[in-house]
């Protein structure tokens, strides 16, 4: 554990972002990963590097962030998210949408299909935001590997959209590149989720199995920034094995789908 | 059987050939059987619903999947939930993980047994049944070096041998077992209580 402190210590220092509150197991083991995958031998080592090399610290950023995602995971959510949630809160004026950390863009392109299907794209705006730049960068390219597209085909299909997922995107050299007009009213920017506070009022958040890399008190701040971005009514998606009971903000919301955990604004 | 004295929770993981074990061992536990029992098991991605429920028709104690952050309770089974890691924190509070398949699994055995190995060292019991691949293996070997103590289905007996032979390159587990004699081991726990 003192180990592990020292390299928050020395990341903190070096970039100003601060892991002390990340979930222990999970940080440990993203730690140990990169030791591993990196091939170096002491803790001492990779401080040293920290210390040292900008790029590095950046790079490590990114790998000890978990950024595995996938489009329209859990299908089931998208579907009441599409069915139940929007059609409430999409009034006249735009509908005003939070992705949450939202690392190579995967959830946000999946919104924008979503709403271009029921024909909202237009009327939306999106922020989509997250702390490492290089993957903010790859969410804006829309650029992704062919191989994921069949992961991301099975649950477009499972959320029954109503075309093929590949009409959203052109194939080149074994990489696919999403349609550039998903995202003409997506705004991406750089925020730190542990740190930064709210900067804006929504009709829906999503943060979807972010809060796993929390731990309780930094969870419990992460809520309150998000019951500060909503409006009464307004919505809050989470992960399907998350849940916000632990939260004493939990008492911000009521609970509008046990299954999907979709939340809802109360006053 | 002084080694095992401390044991406070049981956790197994298993893979192809292992659910009719499982069965065997949740339909042989008591109903106050207090000490809590994780189950990591393979499972698909994509299905989350009916896994626990059919667990649960031959279950004398409640089977749920634990939800990220909730803590460990006496008196319960937990399984993995679908398409994440399951993590024990040094709290005793059940953590997830979307990170990457580990040995191609996601739930991984592997990182069960080591964080619950982590967190409970020599106060664990890990039990590695059948399976396929070698998941589980390395992470028994870690919980073993954190005081954890192992038992493995004997290959000879389990429909699947890769993964208790797996775990016999790292090391020699405490016990080599038949399903039968693994069902008698978790009952011999019946009189602990977790606090």
């Amino acid at each position: 554990m003192k180990d592990i402190k020292k390299i928050i210590d020395a990341i903190r220092k070096s970039k100003g972002i601060d892991f002390s509150d990340y979930a222990f197991s999970s940080f440990k083991r993203r730690i140990n990963r990169f030791l591993e995958i990196k091939k170096m031998r002491s803790i001492d080592e990779l401080i040293g590097k920290i210390q040292t090399e900008g790029d590095f610290t950046d790079l490590l950023i990114k790998e000890i962030t978990v950024n595995v995602t996938e489009m329209f995971r859990d299908p089931s959510f998208w579907i009441v998210l599409r069915d139940t949630v929007i059609p409430q809160i999409a009034n006249n004026h735009a509908l005003n949408i939070w992705h949450a950390a939202c690392s190579t863009g995967e959830e946000v392109y999946s919104m924008a299909i979503l709403l271009k299907e029921i024909g909202l794209l237009k009327k939306s705006s999106i922020v989509a935001t997250d702390l490492n730049n290089n993957v903010l960068d790859i969410a804006t390219r829309g650029l992704y590997s062919i191989r994921s597209q069949e992961l991301n085909s099975k649950n477009y299909e499972v959320f029954s959209g109503k075309k093929n997922l590949s009409d959203y995107y052109t194939v080149h050299d074994g990489m696919v590149q999403y349609d550039k007009h998903l995202i003409s009213n997506v705004k991406f920017s750089c925020h730190n989720l542990a740190q930064d506070g709210p900067f804006g009022k929504f009709d829906l958040i999503i943060c979807r199995n972010v809060l796993i890399y929390f731990n309780f008190d930094l969870q419990e701040k992460v809520i309150f920034t998000f019951g500060q971005s909503l409006g009464k009514n307004a919505f809050l998606g989470i992960g399907s094995k998350e849940s916000l009971t632990w939260c004493k903000s939990s008492r911000m919301f009521e609970e509008v789908s046990v299954e999907e955990k979709i939340y809802r604004k109360l006053s | 059987m002084s080694v095992t004295k401390n044991i406070r929770i049981i956790v197994i993981g298993g893979s192809a050939g292992s659910y009719n074990v499982v069965g065997k061992i949740l339909s042989s536990i008591p109903e106050d059987f207090s000490l809590p029992v994780i189950l990591c098991l393979h499972r698909l991605k994509e299905v989350r619903n009916g896994f626990v429920e059919s667990l649960n028709i031959s279950s004398r104690l409640e089977v749920k999947e634990p939800l990220d952050k909730e803590p460990v309770r006496p008196g319960f089974v937990y399984l993995s939930p679908a398409n994440y890691h399951l993590l024990v924190e040094p709290g005793h509070t059940f953590a997830l993980s979307t990170e990457e398949d580990i040995n191609y699994s996601r739930p991984s055995i592997d990182v069960a047994f080591d964080t619950i190995g982590y967190s409970f060292r020599g106060q664990m019991a890990g039990i590695l049944l059948s399976g396929a691949n070698s998941d589980g293996a390395r992470g028994l070997y870690q919980a073993y070096r954190n005081g954890a103590y192992t038992v493995i289905q004997d290959p000879h007996n389990a429909y699947f041998k890769a993964m208790p032979e797996a775990a016999l390159k790292y090391f020699t587990p405490h016990l080599k077992v038949t399903d039968d004699e693994i069902v008698s081991f978790i009952s011999s726990f019946k009189n602990y209580r977790y606090a």
